[in-house]
């Protein structure tokens, strides 16, 4: 099989070229190839599955040399093992879904079939990071999604702020690739081969300083790709884009990519203690920062971001403390819950016409479809059992709590109180979209079909992916193949009982609030403590004051100096030479004799000068 | 015959063409002077050519050759005058300055 995994990535890049440039004539338009790529790549991807699945944790690979590269060989090929399909069948799905419900949500936008060809190459760019069996393929689908989130950021680039957002993403996630960049130089250097598998299989027997400095560089990227403290401040900027782009990023391909490139890695992580042990301060920051964030935030999309990057922080927490399997499971749960929340969200969205929840409020009445299906998303994310989201954490933090130590107990604790501000946080935007009265102004009416199906559709995959956790046998364990060294998913009825209480009380404290003032935004009860949350805790005005404008400043000085010295001295040269030549123009005044008198003059000179000095 | 004699007014032939050619305004006074310039010439070349006594004659050779070249040259000048004189009614070479370099409509800017 793994003679044809090519195709996955192969096809939703054939359709994004393809889509580029021909759609003006294409019959359908530009979503036609668009969702036949994507859906061509999703046959590919199940048909992968089926066949990883019997002996998941096998590495099927399939390279040809591409380059010498200072003694060493380049491979681009595909590696095929249960982690990249179910990825890859998990990104296809999100994709195509995003790519249908876009057909509706961008119908009518001037920019959709270069908007439709970008969507395709960033699935393509995704599922290359997924097959690939190089570090540096990896890292080319890598950056070309980092290239095409900044152009669908930028989409509505007449605004100012979707231009900010969208350099302000591409330069934040930059700063991270850097060290990615350099990650996989140190690796690949010290293990004699860029190959995953050769990098994966030396990990243990690296020296102790080259697998961790090479594991806190590859961190870097990580921590930039999927958006946690302290470069997290791209993702919720990131809400200026298309709202199912939103879904894409946020659910499916660049964030998760970094926690996809953490499973993928994780051997040279365990090999490294020191940078698993900084993965797991930092997600602790992010996962209760996120969270608080999310709770004061009045825009719905941002509020879903923080949501993300909180998330994010739980993965990454579990991979952390070792809950390798409770990790990626959460991958896949949270992409399924966070796709449908943002297309819900996209769907209120362009009733209601504004992005701020103050002016929404009991859309359930007009929007039934979308209001139960957002509830299904918001449970799950809320950690309530049956659904997806809700075994998966209980996952993560029966893995903090059986590693212990320090870190273990930080997680665990953390991530407990992270479960009550996540249920907190969802319940006041579910209340705050969907109940009470309706504050703004709009004509209220349900999406088309078009946008309501793949909502259903995502509903339908939420309340399965809560399934696999129950039965053993039937688990995720079972399509994923773990590596060696990390805690297989099992929860035990008393953190399911725990978490699940400590989410329902949560959500109960929220209704609560919401029944005695329904006008009122519940958040209010804390006060002044709110304004500091909703400003995520003034990390972007540090950032600003700090970093933004000393550079600013420096690029303007570097600007002064260009303009008043370098260009200055060249300007000058340029003048003085003007001048020369105007002063030479003096002469030249047509009369022949004048000139003929020059030249008489000279001829005498030289001539009286030779003379003088035959003579002596 | 001294040959001081000769070249002293060689030397004021020349320096009567040069003036010619510097001062005169007229064109066919300035072609005029440029031949009392080339017979200065020749008259410096016979001169020096009977003085060494040169058995090839090498002088009175370059001498008969300027005169040819003096020959053609004037035709050539004199038509030259003649078309400038019929499109411009002059012959005056003060008035010809259109070779001049005028002052350009505006100076480019080099400041970028």
């Amino acid at each position: 099989m793994s003679h044809w995994a090519w195709l996955i990535p192969a096809l939703p890049a054939i359709a994004a070229v393809v889509g580029l440039f021909t759609a003006r004539w294409m019959p359908g338009g530009p979503a036609v190839p668009a969702i036949a790529g994507t859906a061509g790549a999703l046959g590919v991807a199940v048909a992968a599955l089926a066949v990883v699945e019997d002996a998941p944790a096998r590495i099927r690979e399939s390279s040809v040399e591409w380059s010498p590269i200072g003694g060493m060989t380049l491979h681009v090929g595909t590696r095929m093992d249960g982690l990249a399909a179910v990825v890859a069948v998990m990104v296809c799905v999100v994709a195509l879904l995003v790519q249908i419900y876009s057909t509706a949500y961008m119908a009518g936008d001037p920019r959709y079939s270069a908007y439709a060809a970008e969507v395709s190459l960033f699935t393509a760019a995704m599922l290359l990071v997924v097959v690939a069996s190089d570090l540096f393929e990896l890292l080319i689908g890598w950056e070309v999604m980092g290239l095409c989130s900044y152009l669908l950021i930028g989409h509505y680039w007449q605004t100012e702020g979707a231009r900010a957002a969208a350099v302000k993403a591409f330069i934040t996630t930059r700063i991270g690739d850097t060290g990615f960049l350099f990650g996989i130089f140190v690796l690949g250097l010290g293990a004699h081969t860029f190959d995953i598998s050769g990098v994966t299989e030396q990990a243990s027997s690296l020296s102790h300083t080259t697998v961790t400095a090479g594991a806190l560089l590859l961190l870097a990227g990580v921590v930039g790709k999927s958006a946690q403290f302290p470069l997290h401040v791209w993702l919720p900027d990131a809400m200026a884009g298309p709202t199912p782009i939103s879904a894409l990023i946020h659910a499916a391909t660049m964030v998760a990519a970094g926690i996809f490139l953490l499973a993928r890695l994780y051997p040279v992580f365990v090999a490294a203690p020191v940078a698993l042990t900084v993965l797991g301060i930092i997600a602790c920051i992010t996962m209760l920062g996120a969270a608080l964030a999310a709770l004061a935030d009045d825009d719905l999309k941002r509020v879903l971001a923080w949501s993300t990057v909180s998330q994010l922080a739980y993965m990454a927490a579990g991979l952390a403390v070792g809950g390798w399997t409770a990790s990626v499971y959460h991958l896949l749960a949270h992409a399924a819950f966070k796709a449908l929340l943002f297309l819900a969200a996209g769907s209120v969205l362009r009733t209601v016409g504004t992005n701020l929840m103050s002016e929404m409020g009991g859309l359930w009445r007009a929007m039934p479809v979308t209001s139960i299906t957002a509830a299904i998303g918001a449970l799950a994310l809320a950690g309530v059992p049956p659904f997806a989201g809700a075994f998966s954490k209980d996952g993560i933090l029966a893995a903090a709590r059986e590693r212990g130590g320090g870190l273990g107990t930080a997680v665990f604790v953390v991530g407990l109180v992270t479960l009550a501000v996540t249920a907190a946080y969802v319940t006041r935007l579910f209340v705050r979209t969907f109940l009470g009265g309706y504050r703004g102004r709009a004509q209220l009416h349900e999406s088309p079909l078009v946008m309501t199906g793949p909502l259903v559709l995502l509903s339908a995959l939420v309340l399965a992916l809560g399934l696999p956790a129950l039965p053993h046998r039937y688990g995720v364990s079972r399509w994923l193949g773990a590596p060696p060294s990390t805690r297989s998913l099992h929860v035990g009825i008393g953190e399911v009982a725990l978490t699940t209480l400590i989410a329902l009380v949560s959500i109960g404290a929220v209704l609560l609030l919401h029944s005695r003032r329904p006008a009122t935004d519940p958040v209010a009860v804390l006060g002044p403590v709110a304004r500091p949350l909703a400003r995520a805790f003034y990390v972007d005005e540090v950032y600003d004051t700090t970093l933004v404008r000393p550079v600013r400043a420096l690029a303007r000085g570097v600007v002064r100096v260009d303009s008043g010295g370098v260009d200055a001295v060249v300007v000058d040269a340029g003048r003085t030479a003007g001048f020369a030549g105007g002063a030479l123009r003096r002469l030249q005044r047509g009369n022949i004799q004048g000139y003929l008198t020059g030249l008489v003059a000279g001829v005498l000179v030289v001539v009286i000068s030779v003379s003088l000095a035959v003579a002596r | 015959m001294h040959l001081a004699l000769a070249v002293v007014l060689s030397a004021l032939l020349f320096g009567v063409g040069v003036y010619g050619v510097l001062a005169r305004r007229n064109a066919v006074a300035l072609l005029m002077a440029v031949e009392l310039m080339l017979n200065a010439a020749n008259l410096d070349l016979v001169a020096f050519d009977a003085y060494w006594r040169d058995r090839l004659h090498g002088g009175q050779v370059f001498a008969l050759f300027l005169v040819v070249i003096a020959a053609a040259e004037v035709g050539v000048g004199l038509a030259i005058v003649l078309a400038v004189f019929r499109l411009r009614d002059t012959s005056d070479v003060d008035e010809l300055t259109e070779l001049a370099e005028h002052e350009p409509a505006q100076v480019a800017d080099v400041t970028g």
